[in-house]
């Protein structure tokens, strides 16, 4: 089967000179579901930033879906691959819940009708429904991250790109949030420091560090060896 | 991921950069008024103005096409004497019917021109050879109110943070601005237009909300509305001796001004 990401030799450095990727090669199959892991400033969230061309690759290559990422191919790409930031109040940037939802939809050129099913559909698909008519500063972080999720699945993506989905969250919105994505049907990779969620979750594991993929395989043989934790820092 | 090109300050090692902050802002703010009391039309003492400017130009260690470029930035101002032109009394250079072009008028012209041009050029050298904190610390120890230096510092400092914060947010909206096929993508204008303004709106919001925890953290750690600081050393003889002969000849080529041109 064809990869629905194929990244080849990604390298990328930030305006002040600080390298923050090199030599990244990753291939995810369509509907694996992949972590990623690694220290604070691994790029993790710089990789994901390339997954739909918010950042362009300075040296290598990414494909979605086959497409090369050129600026011809951004809009399809980012109707493919729904990228969820780490801070939800990056993600909600509209008046209400319905607004911040049913911006994908709209932008996609959908009609109204479409566009308030999509809605309807997302929000109940992370049980947020008759939160529509909420102002999405007056909610809580979970209630926040879960909305965020929202606003990329009322574009029925292909692939999610989250970035710490459990970070800040109290242990029942956690689990809340670990059962919703496990009822998720789409490849996913995921940016996390939760390696609990990881196994539960996520089958397969890439470690990063210092902006290099360090090691990559099965969640549950990575988890259980204390060395490798050790040696990729990890615990 | 942070933005570093509001900061105009420029790490180098040169004579400019190594010298005392407050001895910059008060040669910056004398040549600023020199350069406002030129008379009109004194081109000779002009072209010593701009002669200084070059050689602190040289100085710092940067290209004069760095400083002359971004100066240029004055120019759009420099519009607004543009009425004189036609305003201002005889002789007359062209007349068009009730239209004349006055001679003085276009002199004004030019000499508002060059004194913003030159202006800009001065507080560009300032601020690209000065860090900042400097800056402030300069700016308190000549007395300027220290909760307005404090709101100046707060500010610069928050600048980023802000502008981090509309970068993260548009790039959330980029990613979910995406196309289907054989839909055109976009929306309506209106439609972009308040999803735009929702995006300013939550800034403000968060910003205001920002401003709180900030306050709160100051009042946290002991702050009772009054910015301390520590005190800075004495300047230099070195330094004194510079300031003093710069504001020498700053007033001597003011006088060659007035009496030749005033």
């Amino acid at each position: 089967m064809a990869p629905v990401i194929q990244i080849r030799d990604l390298s990328f450095a930030y305006p002040d000179g600080q390298p923050a990727l090199e030599d990244v090669c990753l291939d995810v199959q369509p509907g694996e579901k992949v972590a990623l892991v690694g220290p604070n400033g691994a790029g993790k969230s710089t990789l994901l930033l390339h997954l739909n061309g918010i950042l362009p690759a300075q040296r290598g290559s990414v494909q979605v879906a086959g497409m090369a990422l050129m600026a011809e191919n951004l809009p399809r790409v980012r109707s493919l691959v729904g990228l969820v930031f780490q801070n939800p109040d990056d993600q909600l940037f509209s008046p209400t819940v319905f607004d911040d939802v049913a911006f994908g939809p709209i932008y996609q050129g959908l009609p109204e009708e479409e566009v308030r099913s999509r809605v309807q559909e997302a929000l109940a698909a992370v049980g947020m429904e008759g939160y529509a008519g909420r102002a999405s500063h007056h909610l809580s972080v979970g209630e926040k991250k879960r909305i965020a999720l929202a606003t990329v699945l009322s574009m029925r993506p292909e692939v999610l790109a989250l970035d710490e989905p459990s970070a800040g969250l109290d242990p029942r919105a956690r689990r809340g949030l670990i059962a919703l994505l496990a009822s998720l049907p789409q490849t996913m990779l995921v940016a996390t420091h939760d390696l609990a969620l990881a196994r539960d979750l996520l089958s397969r594991t890439v470690v990063m560090n210092a902006g290099r993929i360090v090691a990559s395989g099965p969640t549950e043989a990575l988890l259980d060896d204390p060395g490798a934790l050790e040696q990729y820092g990890l615990v | 991921m942070h933005v570093h090109f509001l900061d105009p300050y420029h790490q180098r090692t040169s004579p400019l950069h190594s010298m005392d902050g407050r001895v910059k802002l008060l040669l910056t703010l004398g040549y600023l008024v020199a350069a406002a009391l030129l008379p009109a039309g004194a081109w000779p003492v002009f072209a010593l103005f701009f002669g200084l400017a070059a050689a602190a130009e040289w100085l710092s260690g940067l290209s004069f096409g760095y400083y002359w470029k971004r100066s240029l930035v004055a120019l759009p101002f420099a519009l607004a004497a543009v009425p004189l032109v036609f305003t201002a009394g005889p002789p007359y250079w062209q007349t068009w019917g009730a239209v004349s072009l006055s001679l003085p008028g276009l002199e004004r012209l030019i000499s508002i021109a060059l004194k913003s041009w030159l202006s800009v050029q001065a507080a560009l050298l300032l601020v690209t050879t000065t860090r900042f904190p400097d800056l402030l610390a300069a700016m308190r120890s000549l007395r300027l109110p220290r909760l307005l230096v404090a709101v100046i510092g707060l500010m610069w400092r928050y600048l980023f943070v802000l502008v981090d914060e509309a970068g993260r947010l548009s790039r959330a909206r980029q990613s979910r601005s995406g196309a289907l096929p054989g839909c055109p993508p976009g929306g309506s204008l209106p439609w972009r237009a308040r999803a735009t303004g929702g995006m300013v709106g939550s800034l403000m919001v968060r910003s205001l909300d920002r401003g709180d925890r900030v306050y709160q953290a100051m009042a946290a750690r002991g702050y009772d509305g009054e910015a301390r600081s520590l005190p800075l050393p004495p300047l230099t003889r070195a330094d004194s001796g510079l300031l003093l002969a710069a504001g020498a000849l700053l007033l001597a080529l003011l006088l060659v001004a007035a009496l030749g041109w005033g």
